[in-house]
C-alpha cells in the first residue's frame, strides 16, 4: 500500500497516518466534524492489534491519553473545538508532567456550541498556551491532505522529542475533503523509553509522573526547564511556506490551514489579472515563524490576513511586523468558508489602496 | 542473642516521614496497600495512581511507580495505564471522596462500567480534608463543615452518595466491598478486602472504599474522631462486601449480533 496514490478522505488519512507512525492507543469522544477519525480507529486498530477506547468525555480521553503517555506509548485524541476546551485541563498536566501526546483539532464554528461548519477560531486557544499555567505547544496547520499525512508521522516525533504535546491543527474542511494521498512507509511500534511508567525493576529508580511541586523556587525550575524546551522549538521548529514570492510581490496574503489553499486559487487569478500578490503561509501555528514573515515583508509592505475568523493570525502577523507594514484583516466567522470572489475581491482593494 | 523485632516497617514504603494530620487515617490505608503489594509481590509490576486531596503525594510513601492525576480523573488516566501496559501488571488509583464521588463521578462510574482492570481504593472521610474541611459528596446530613456551617441540608444541597451501593448497580465490576480504618479489627479486615480486590484485579474493576478519619477536618481529637466514625458514619455506610465474583451481578445483557442497525461496519464473514 505503501508509496501508491490513494483516494482518502482528511480525516480517514489523518487516523492511518497516525498508525503508521506508530501510535496503537487511541482515546476519544464523537464530535462533528472530526467522527471519521475515531470512526476509522474503531475498525483499523483492532487490525493491528492496537486500542480504540471511546470515552465518557474528552476530560475523559485526555486523561487516558496522559495515563498511556506515561507509559511511553504512542498515544492520542483527537477532537473538535468544544471539546478542546475540556481537553485543555488534562493538556496542561500533560505539558506540566512532560508527557508526549498527539492532539488532533479539528475546528468548528464557536463560540459555544456553535455549529459543525469549518472555522478557524481556535487559532489563539492553541497558540497561546491553551489551558492553565504557563506553557506553550508546538501546533501543526497542513493544508491539504497530504501534507497533514506527512505532519502527523512527524508529530509523535516532535512530541517525543520535546516530552510535549504536539496539536495537529485543521479545520472541517480539511477533515471532510477527499484527496489522493501518498503514505510513508509504517514504522514499527517504538520501544518504551527509559522514563516510562511502567512498574520499577529492582535494578532502576522508580518513576513518578507529575505536575505538583509544592515549593515555589521548585516549580520556577521546573518551568524554567519546560521554557527552555519552548526556546529550542522556537529556534528550531518553526515552518512556514512563501508561494509567488520570488518576484517579491508588493502584497501579500497571510492565511493558514485550508484558507492558504483557497487563497492559492485566488491569488493565481489576481496573478492573470496582472496583479503580483504572494502567499505566506505558518506551516507551525506555535512555534511562529518571524524569520520567514519578516523576509516576505521585506519586498511586501501590504499585507492581508485572511482567517475563517474574526482575525487571531494578524494578531501574530502584526506582532511580528510593527506598525511600519499595513497589515490588512479580512475574514469570515461562524464556519462560512471564504470563496475565491471575495478573496479576489480584497487582494484587489490592497492593490487600489497601494 | 536474638532480637525480636515487634513491627517493622513495611519493604514498599519508603521511610519518608507521611505529612498527614495525627490520627489520619490516609497513612495507615497507605501502610495496608504497601503491605498488600509486598505479600504478592508485585511491587516491580504495580502502577499507581494518585489523586488531587490529602493523599496527592501518595508516591512519596508506597514504593512504585506512580502518575499523579488531575482532580478526579484517577481513573481515565489508570485506564490509560492498563490499556498500554502488559497484561501482568497491576495498576491501582487511590482516591478520596470529592476527588471520586464529585469532580471524578463520571470517570469513575465508566470505568466501573467497561471493568477496567484496577484496584480502586476509595478514602471516604466525608469531607474535604485539603482545602480544608470544605462538604463533600458523602458528608452526612446535619454534619457541619466549612461551607456547610449550620450542618448539611440535604433538601438544599443533596443527600450523601453511597458509592459501593452505586457501583453495584453496574454489571461489569467484579469486587465491590466497604471496610473501615477505625478499629484494630476494621484494619485487619480491611487489608483482607485490599488484598482480594488486587487479587481479583486482573479479572475485572475492583474497589475498595475505606471509612477514614478525618480529624482536622471534623474538628475532633483523634481518639475522638475514631468513635465518631463509628457512631455516625458506619449506620449510614454500611460495612459490607457488595461484589464478589459471581455473587449475583445485575443480570449481564446477552450480546445480540440480530441487533445491528447498521451494515456498514465490520463483518464475521470472510470477504467476497
Ligand atoms: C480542578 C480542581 N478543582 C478544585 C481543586 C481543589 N481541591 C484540591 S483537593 C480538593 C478536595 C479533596 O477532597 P477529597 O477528595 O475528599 O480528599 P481528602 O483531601 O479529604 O483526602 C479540592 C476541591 C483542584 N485541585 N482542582
Ligand atoms: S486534613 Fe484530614 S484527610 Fe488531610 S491529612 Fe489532615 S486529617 Fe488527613
Amino acid at each position: 500500500m505503501t508509496g501508491e496514490r490513494q483516494l482518502f478522505k482528511g480525516a480517514e488519512a489523518i487516523a492511518e497516518a497516525a498508525i503508521r507512525a506508530g501510535c496503537r492507543h487511541f482515546f476519544g469522544y464523537p464530535i462533528t466534524p472530526q467522527n471519521e477519525i475515531p470512526e476509522y480507529m474503531a475498525k483499523r486498530m483492532p487490525e493491528v492489534g492496537g486500542t480504540y477506547l471511546q470515552a465518557e468525555s474528552e476530560l475523559a480521553s485526555i486523561h487516558m491519553v496522559f495515563g498511556g503517555a506515561s507509559t511511553g506509548a504512542r498515544v492520542m485524541t483527537s477532537s473538535s473545538s468544544p471539546g478542546l476546551s475540556l481537553m485543555a485541563e488534562g493538556a496542561s498536566y500533560l505539558v506540566g508532567a512532560e508527557l508526549p501526546a498527539v492532539i488532533v483539532n479539528i475546528m468548528r464554528g464557536g463560540p459555544g456550541l456553535g455549529d459543525i461548519a469549518p472555522a478557524q477560531g481556535d487559532w489563539a486557544m492553541m497558540t497561546r498556551g491553551w489551558g492553565h499555567g504557563d506553557k506553550r505547544y508546538l501546533v501543526l496547520c497542513p493544508s491539504t491532505v497530504q501534507e497533514a499525512v506527512e505532519l502527523m508521522a512527524q508529530a509523535f516525533d516532535l512530541a517525543e522529542k520535546y516530552r510535549n504535546p504536539v496539536v495537529l491543527l485543521g479545520d472541517g474542511l480539511l477533515g471532510q475533503m477527499m484527496e489522493p494521498v501518498v503514505f510513508p512507509e509504517a514504522i514499527a511500534v517504538p520501544d518504551p523509553p527509559g522514563w516510562a511508567a511502567r512498574g520499577k525493576p529492582k535494578d532502576r529508580r522508580r518513576v513518578i509522573i507529575r505536575s505538583l511541586y509544592l515549593d515555589p523556587a521548585q516549580l520556577e525550575t521546573h518551568v524554567d526547564g519546560l521554557f527552555a524546551k519552548f526556546a529550542a522549538m522556537e529556534r528550531d521548529e518553526p515552518r512556514a511556506e512563501s508561494w509567488c514570492c520570488q518576484d517579491r510581490p508588493p502584497v501579500v496574503v497571510c492565511a493558514f490551514g485550508t484558507v492558504a489553499r483557497i487563497a492559492r486559487t485566488a491569488i493565481a487569478q489576481a496573478r492573470a489579472e496582472g496583479l503580483p500578490v504572494g502567499l505566506w503561509r505558518p506551516i507551525t501555528a506555535w512555534p511562529f515563524a518571524a524569520p520567514s514573515l519578516r523576509e516576505v515583508a521585506r519586498h511586501a509592505n501590504r499585507l492581508l490576513c485572511i482567517e475563517m475568523s474574526k482575525g487571531q493570525l494578524v494578531d501574530d502577523v502584526r506582532a511580528v511586523l510593527g506598525p511600519d507594514h499595513a497589515v490588512a484583516f479580512w475574514g469570515r466567522a461562524g464556519g462560512v468558508v471564504p470563496t475565491v470572489e471575495d478573496m479576489l475581491a480584497q487582494i484587489r482593494a490592497q492593490f487600489a489602496q497601494a | 542473642m536474638t532480637e525480636a523485632v515487634a513491627f517493622a516497617r513495611t519493604p514498599v514504603l519508603t521511610d519518608s516521614y507521611m505529612h498527614y494530620c495525627p490520627g489520619c487515617t490516609h497513612g495507615t490505608a497507605h501502610r495496608l496497600v504497601a503491605e498488600v503489594i509486598d505479600e504478592l509481590g508485585i511491587q516491580d509490576r504495580t502502577v499507581g495512581v494518585s489523586p488531587v486531596g490529602c493523599a496527592v503525594l501518595a508516591y512519596n510513601y508506597i514504593d512504585v511507580d506512580f502518575l499523579e492525576a488531575a482532580h478526579g480523573r484517577a481513573p481515565a488516566a489508570a485506564t490509560g495505564l492498563r490499556r498500554t501496559l502488559p497484561a501482568d501488571r497491576y495498576v491501582f488509583a487511590y482516591q478520596g471522596d470529592g476527588d471520586l464521588a464529585s469532580i471524578g463521578m463520571a470517570e469513575i462510574l465508566h470505568a466501573a462500567n467497561r471493568g477496567e482492570k484496577i484496584t480502586v481504593v476509595f478514602i471516604n472521610n466525608a469531607i474535604y480534608g485539603m482545602t480544608g474541611g470544605q462538604m463533600a459528596p458523602t458528608t452526612l446530613p446535619g454534619m457541619r463543615t466549612t461551607t456547610s456551617p449550620q450542618g448539611r441540608d440535604s433538601a438544599d444541597s443533596g443527600h450523601p452518595i453511597r458509592v459501593c451501593e452505586l457501583l453495584d448497580t453496574l454489571v461489569a465490576p467484579v469486587f465491590l466491598a466497604r471496610g473501615t480504618l477505625s478499629s484494630a479489627k476494621g484494619v485487619l479486615k480491611a487489608k483482607k478486602l485490599l488484598r482480594r480486590a488486587f487479587e481479583l484485579q486482573h479479572q475485572g474493576f475492583t474497589l475498595v472504599e475505606l471509612l477514614s478519619t478525618c480529624p482536622t477536618g471534623w474538628g475532633l481529637t483523634p481518639g475522638d474522631s475514631l468513635a465518631w466514625l463509628d457512631r455516625n458514619m458506619t449506620p449510614f455506610f454500611p460495612i459490607r462486601t457488595f461484589r464478589e465474583p459471581g455473587a449475583m451481578p445485575p443480570q449481564a445483557d446477552p450480546y445480540r449480533p440480530d441487533l445491528r442497525v447498521r451494515d456498514d461496519g465490520p463483518t464475521d464473514e470472510p470477504e467476497e
